[in-house]
């Protein structure tokens, strides 16, 4: 299975990004393989509609699930669209994330936040 | 590290003079400036240094290259944003009105426009070993202030991750900026005052607060100038279940001490020690809550 | 120009300096006048005049709507959007309403035709009339990300209405504030009297040159013996067309909601005196430039 993380370092060794859309790196993960490659955050340089970019970014590269602290709704919306499933993390660890999400310990994540340069219109 | 974002809604409740004074009684290690159209907080922070200073870049603009241009008005016409001005028979666009959408670029025939990269802005931080703090100035005329508003809470987080709080000064008004500056905040402290037009600010500030699901607390600022409508923000407060954190009367000391640069909290006088009794009961309901699992 | 065909910003780089309270009384002492209150995320202006009855608009702005069964997922749109504001997956192709700057391309490059625009809300305009003032005031749905088309929408037909017309501007000098000003004649920048508030005069004085805009300074909630703004001022030989003093019986009346020219004379003077300057300084100006 493919998953996806937001990093704010392209190392192993770095944490979980708190934004989702404007992380600078992705780090995809296979569980099979336990094989790790990092993608850059195009999403970042743009004003507004990180969230959206990045979550189109992560749509394409054929994921299964993304392990996030939080994601915006707008965001969240793309990648549900495509079928993602998002789980929630707490820990900044990349290791203990992963880990807890093999063991099925990571709760879906239920609530989204507005999108930090926009918020969702009534 | 903890977020505290200090908001108002309406500009002039003294949102500045609460977080300036919050930086220090806290001895705020990481603090950031997001009103990026009209910054205020290095003025009463007393940094000598110069800060680092970096471009900021916005979306491109468009540019016309009059030595291509075949004045079809293709891109005139196109424009929704009425950036591209006719001059006499020479092309241009407006760069303080191009959105940067990119539409004329593709309907040139000639492939006389380009997307040109535009400075939008400025970055500041000012740091030493111990402390950071980050603002920012947007352009006049640039569009799109949220992308600098998080471009400021990254370069404060960046250089001083490891501290436990960050203060942060809010703009006014309830669109992108203020939306931009709540993402990650653990707390907002609403200042408000007791006038109707404060009151009535506050009412979408807080709104606007909620729909981002983030924790609220209010002060009412200058309460003695009203006590009627003090007492109408409290009940407010109570109808909502948001903690009033205090109240802070209106004192002349505040306006000669924030000339003079300083922090109210500098001085001995009555706004001070108000101000004193809000910032122990936030930083109370900050810190007091057991979150679990959110390992730092 | 007479004040009869004058349309008059008020404006201020920093919030809670008095640019309502200026542009609320200049409109009352001035009646038979005009009030607009672009200030559209957070309009106050209406709460003084209290008007009993309103009539509203919706105003609404372009969003693209596309037809799933044309789409054949080419990306075309998704990659050409520079607002990030279109997504495709398996599902289809997402527009995302809050995020689009309504600018009509993806509707362009669609190569299927499989896009095209719906009118979406984004804000109301209230009409009002109070008195001798005829009121416009914008009000900008919550979570809207700009509020620049509804000030378009509010000052776009002017020409009906009784002039002089007194545009209460939002605060600060980014794209919302250059909207409030494109059409006005004239400019008056509120400025207090205190280092936030002089720092911030700075700011809407490069806007108001930028724009090639003739303006003047009000000093709002002036105490005796500051002399930070008025050298300002003089310094860059800015006219200062009235000193507003501060006392709290103004602070009462303003806080409780009243227009202080229709409760107290000496306020009342104020406001005219200043009324005059600025024809004055408008006057002065069409003759320079006649």
């Amino acid at each position: 299975m493919r998953i996806v993380m937001p990093v704010e370092q392209a190392s192993s060794r770095g944490s979980i990004g708190a934004s989702f859309g404007r992380s600078p790196f992705f780090l995809l993960y296979e569980t099979e393989t336990k094989e790790s490659s990092f993608i850059e955050n195009s999403a970042l340089a743009n004003p507004g509609g990180a969230g959206i970019k990045a979550a189109q970014l992560v749509v394409d590269q054929g994921v299964n699930a993304v392990l996030a602290p939080r994601c915006g709704e707008n965001a969240a919306k793309v990648l549900q669209g495509a079928g993602i499933e998002i789980y929630k993390t707490s820990s900044r660890s990349i290791e203990k994330s992963i880990d807890s999400f093999v063991h099925g310990r990571l709760p879906l994540l239920e609530e989204t936040h507005a999108g930090l340069s926009h918020h969702g219109a009534e | 590290m903890k977020q505290l974002l200090i908001l108002s809604g309406k500009g002039g409740t003294g949102k500045t003079t609460m977080a300036s004074a919050f930086v220090r009684l806290s001895k705020a290690r990481a603090y950031a400036d997001c009103d990026v159209d009209a910054p205020n907080l290095h003025l009463t922070v007393g940094w000598t240094k110069e800060p680092k200073r970096s471009h900021y870049f916005g979306l491109p603009r468009a540019k016309v290259d009059p030595d291509l241009c075949i004045r079809c008005d293709l891109c005139r016409q196109y424009c929704r944003f009425g950036s591209v001005i006719l001059e006499g028979s020479n092309y241009r666009v407006d760069s303080l009105a191009c959105e940067g959408c990119g539409v004329c670029e593709f309907v040139c025939p000639a492939g006389a426009i380009s997307m040109e990269p535009h400075v939008d802005g400025e970055l500041m931080l000012y740091s030493d070993a111990k402390t950071a703090f980050s603002t920012a100035k947007l352009n006049i005329g640039s569009g799109t202030s949220g992308l600098l508003v998080t471009e400021v809470k990254k370069q404060m987080r960046e250089s001083a991750g490891t501290a436990p709080l960050a203060i942060i000064d809010g703009s006014p008004g309830i669109g992108c900026p203020v939306i931009a500056s709540l993402s990650g905040v653990d707390l907002v402290l609403v200042v408000t005052e007791p006038s109707i037009t404060g009151m009535n600010d506050m009412t979408r500030i807080v709104e606007t607060a909620r729909k981002f699901g983030t924790k609220t607390v209010v002060c009412i600022n200058k309460c003695d100038t009203n006590m009627e409508n003090t007492r109408c923000i409290a009940e407010l407060c109570r109808g909502w279940g948001l903690a009033l954190v205090g109240l802070i009367p209106f004192d002349s000391e505040v306006v000669k001490t924030v000339n003079a640069g300083l922090s109210i909290v500098d001085v001995d006088c009555q706004a001070g020690e108000a101000v004193r009794s809000v910032f122990e009961k936030t930083m109370d309901i900050l810190f007091g809550e057991n979150e679990g699992g959110d390992e730092q | 120009m007479g004040l009869s065909e004058l349309k008059v910003a008020v404006l201020s780089g920093k919030g809670g300096t008095g640019k309502t309270f200026i542009t609320v009384n200049l409109a009352a002492v001035a009646g038979p006048s005009t009030y607009v209150d672009c200030d559209v995320e957070e309009p106050n202006g209406h709460l003084f005049f209290k008007p009993e009855y309103a009539a509203e608009e919706i105003v609404t702005v372009k969003m693209p709507v596309v037809d799933q069964r044309q789409c054949t997922g080419c990306r075309k749109c998704v990659d050409f959007c520079r607002f990030g504001a279109l997504a495709y997956s398996n599902s289809g192709l997402m527009i995302f309403a809050d995020i689009c700057h309504s600018c009509g391309g993806c509707m362009l490059i669609c190569p299927e035709g499989a896009l095209s625009e719906n009118e979406k809300p984004m804000g109301k305009v209230r009409k009002w009339v109070a008195e001798n003032v005829h009121g416009l005031s914008g009000i900008l749905n919550i979570g809207e990300p700009s509020g620049v088309p509804l000030i378009h929408e509010l000052l776009s037909d002017m020409n009906d209405r009784p002039h002089p017309v007194f545009i209460d501007c939002p605060p600060g000098s980014a794209c919302a504030v250059m909207e409030s000003i494109k059409e006005a004649d004239y400019c008056v920048l509120v400025s207090e009297p205190t280092l936030f508030g002089v720092h911030n005069l700075q700011i809407v004085w490069e806007l108001v040159r930028l724009f090639k805009k003739p303006f003047g300074v009000v000093l709002n909630k002036v105490l005796p013996g500051e002399a930070m703004a008025e050298s300002f001022c003089a310094e860059r030989g800015m006219h200062i067309l009235a000193r507003i003093p501060f006392t709290q019986h103004l602070g009462l009346l303003n806080s409780q909601g009243s227009i202080a020219v229709r409760e107290d004379e000496d306020t009342r003077a104020v406001f005219l005196d200043l009324l005059k300057a600025i024809s004055k300084e408008v006057h002065c100006e069409a003759t320079a430039h006649s």
